[in-house]
C-alpha cells in the first residue's frame, strides 16, 4: 500500500488515511481531521448499512479514560448523567454542560471496571471536553488519560454486522446487550467491543490501539465483503443518524442549547446525589419549560431544507432548520428544526423557506426511521 | 472523457448547439463533485435568460449548487424526467441528464465559453 504523507495544513489524520485514499474516498476536513466523506456514493453507502453492513473509521472521536477509586462520583459531578448507576460493562448516552446549562458536548460513557470509565466525545469537542473534565475531577482521587490520539475506533453497523464480527472475536456478541461493552480480542488484537452506534441499525464499535487499526480494517473489510459490507464515509453517517433522529453536535446541540430543548431532558438526572456542573441552571430550565423544541419535519416539496433555513408559520417566524436531507430510505426530504413550543405539535403544518420559495412541512414524530426488531 | 463537441462554462455547465437550439447540462466533473443528485430545479418555458444568469439549482445529498446559463435565450423546455429520476445527471450528464433547451439569441456568445481542452485544463487544476 502506498504511504500517504501526513497532511501539512495542521489537520490530523487517522491511522487509516492511506486506506481511505487507496479506496478512492473523497476526503474532507471534519473537526480538524482528514476524514472520508464518501467512497462511492452516499446513497449506496447508506443503503448498504440499512440492508447489509458498513465499515466506518471513527478514529477522530475522542477517547477519554477516567480512572480512580471515586471515578464514578467524579464523573457524576461533571456530567448530567449518573455514571455510578452503570453496571460494569454497560454504557449510557450523556452530556457535559456548562454552568449555564448549555451543552458542551454529547457523549457516550462506558463503565469498563468498577473504577474505570471510557468517555467518548465528538472529535471537534474532544480537547474542550478533556480540559473541562480534568478541571472538574481535579478535587477527586481520579485521573483522566486522554487516549484520543492513540486510540482508533472502527464501527461495523448494519443487519449483517453481528455475522461479520462474531467469528473474528472471542466476545460473545449474542449476549452483548445494546449499550454494553466488553474487553476481548478481535482478529488477534486486544480490543474493546461495544454494541453502540449512530446509524439506527444494530452494530458494534471496536476500539483498538492505533497500531492495530490498519490490520483490523483490512480484516473486517475482507471478512465482510461476502455479506455486502462496504466502507462508509461521513456523508452517509450523517444521513443515517438523521433518519434515526439522532442529534449532531453543532447542528441540534450547541453551547446555547439546553438538553430539554433538544428533547433530551430524560438524560439529565436532576435528582442524582451530589452537585453537578449546570445543575442550578438546568433545574431552572426544567421548571420554566423550553423556549423552543426540536421537531422532525416531513417536507412536502422537492427542495431540501438545510441547516439554517428559516421555518415559518404563516407570516410568523416559527424557527430554524438544524439538519436536513433527502431521506435515502424514505425517498422524501426530511429535516429537524427548532420551533416554538406551540408549533411543535404533531401534525402541525409549517413552511420551510428554501431559497426564494416556501415548502410545506409537517411536524412528524422522531425518529423518521426505526429498524424492525 | 470530456466531449469535444461541446462548449463549457467555468462553473461546469456544458452547452450543445444544434441549429438555433442550445441544450444545457452540467459536466461529469460537476456531477461527481456534487455526489448523488436528488433534486434539480429548472425554469418554466418562456423565461428569458441572460448569459451566465442563474437558471436553477441542483441539489445533492450533501450540497446545493446554482446553475448558470452558458448562453442567453428563451427557455424552450426543461428536462421533465429529472423530477422523477434526478440521478441520471450523475450517470449520464451529457445525455439523458440534460437540463434545459434554450433558443439561442446570440451565437457570438459561444466564443466566451471554453472548448473541451480548456475545460479539461480547468478541471485538472483541481
Amino acid at each position: 500500500m502506498t504511504e500517504i504523507a501526513l497532511p501539512t495544513d495542521g489537520s490530523r489524520a487517522t491511522p487509516l488515511l492511506s486506506r481511505h485514499v487507496a479506496l478512492g474516498a473523497r476526503m474532507i476536513d471534519f473537526g480538524g481531521w482528514q476524514m472520508p466523506v464518501q467512497y462511492t456514493s452516499i446513497l449506496n453507502e447508506h443503503r448498504a448499512v440499512r440492508e447489509r453492513a458498513g465499515l466506518f473509521d471513527l478514529s477522530h472521536m475522542g477517547e477519554l479514560f477516567v480512572e480512580g477509586p471515586d471515578a464514578g462520583p467524579a464523573l457524576a459531578g461533571a456530567l448530567v448523567t449518573d455514571p455510578t448507576s452503570l453496571e460494569v460493562g454497560r454504557a449510557h448516552y450523556s452530556m457535559i454542560c456548562a454552568p449555564d446549562g448549555g451543552v458542551i458536548d454529547d457523549l457516550i460513557v462506558y463503565r469498563l471496571a468498577e473504577d474505570r470509565f471510557l468517555v467518548v466525545a465528538n472529535a471537534s469537542n474532544a480537547p474542550v471536553v478533556s480540559d473541562a473534565l480534568v478541571e472538574r475531577i481535579e478535587a477527586s482521587r481520579s485521573i483522566l488519560d486522554d487516549g484520543s490520539l492513540a486510540t482508533a475506533l472502527v464501527a461495523v453497523q448494519g443487519p449483517a454486522a453481528r455475522g461479520i464480527l462474531g467469528p473474528l472475536t472471542d466476545v460473545n456478541l449474542a449476549t452483548l446487550r445494546y449499550y454494553a461493552i466488553a474487553e476481548g480480542v478481535v482478529a488477534g488484537m486486544p480490543a474493546l467491543v461495544a454494541r453502540t452506534g449512530y446509524t439506527g441499525e444494530d452494530g458494534f464499535e471496536v476500539f483498538v490501539d492505533n497500531a492495530a487499526a490498519g490490520e483490523l480494517w483490512d480484516i473486517l473489510l475482507g471478512a465482510g465483503a461476502p455479506s455486502g459490507l462496504v466502507p462508509v464515509g461521513l456523508g452517509a453517517r450523517d444521513t443515517l443518524r438523521l433518519e434515526a433522529g439522532m442529534p449532531l453536535y453543532g447542528n441540534e446541540l450547541d453551547r446555547s442549547t439546553t438538553p430539554f430543548e433538544a428533547g433530551l431532558g430524560r438524560v439529565v438526572k436532576l435528582a442524582k446525589a451530589g452537585n453537578f456542573v449546570g445543575r442550578e441552571a438546568l433545574t431552572r430550565a426544567a421548571k420554566a419549560g423550553p423556549r423552543r423544541l426540536l421537531v422532525g419535519l416531513a417536507v412536502r416539496g422537492r427542495g431540501i431544507a438545510r441547516h439554517g433555513y428559516p421555518v415559518w408559520a404563516g407570516d410568523r417566524r416559527a424557527g430554524i432548520v438544524t439538519s436536513g436531507t433527502q431521506s435515502p430510505t424514505l425517498g422524501l426530504p426530511i429535516a429537524m428544526a427548532y420551533v416554538a413550543p406551540g408549533d411543535a405539535v404533531m401534525g402541525t403544518m409549517l413552511e420551510v423557506e428554501i431559497r426564494d420559495t416556501r415548502a410545506v412541512a409537517e411536524v412528524v414524530p422522531l425518529p423518521f426511521y426505526s429498524r424492525a426488531r | 472523457m470530456i466531449p469535444s463537441d461541446l462548449r463549457y462554462t467555468k462553473e461546469h455547465e456544458w452547452v450543445r448547439v444544434e441549429g438555433d437550439v442550445a441544450t444545457v447540462g452540467i459536466t461529469q466533473h460537476a456531477a461527481d463533485q456534487l455526489g448523488d443528485i436528488v433534486f434539480v430545479e429548472l425554469p418554466e418555458p418562456g423565461r428569458v435568460l441572460a448569459q451566465f444568469a442563474t437558471f436553477g439549482v441542483v441539489e445533492s445529498v450533501k450540497a446545493v449548487s446554482d446553475l448558470f446559463a452558458p448562453v442567453a435565450g428563451e427557455v424552450l423546455e426543461g428536462n421533465a424526467s429529472l423530477l422523477a429520476t434526478p440521478e441520471v445527471v450523475n450517470s449520464d450528464p451529457y445525455g439523458t441528464g440534460w437540463m434545459l433547451r434554450i433558443r439561442l439569441s446570440d451565437r457570438s456568445q459561444l466564443e466566451q465559453l471554453l472548448d473541451a481542452a480548456a475545460y479539461e485544463a480547468l478541471t485538472a487544476e483541481g
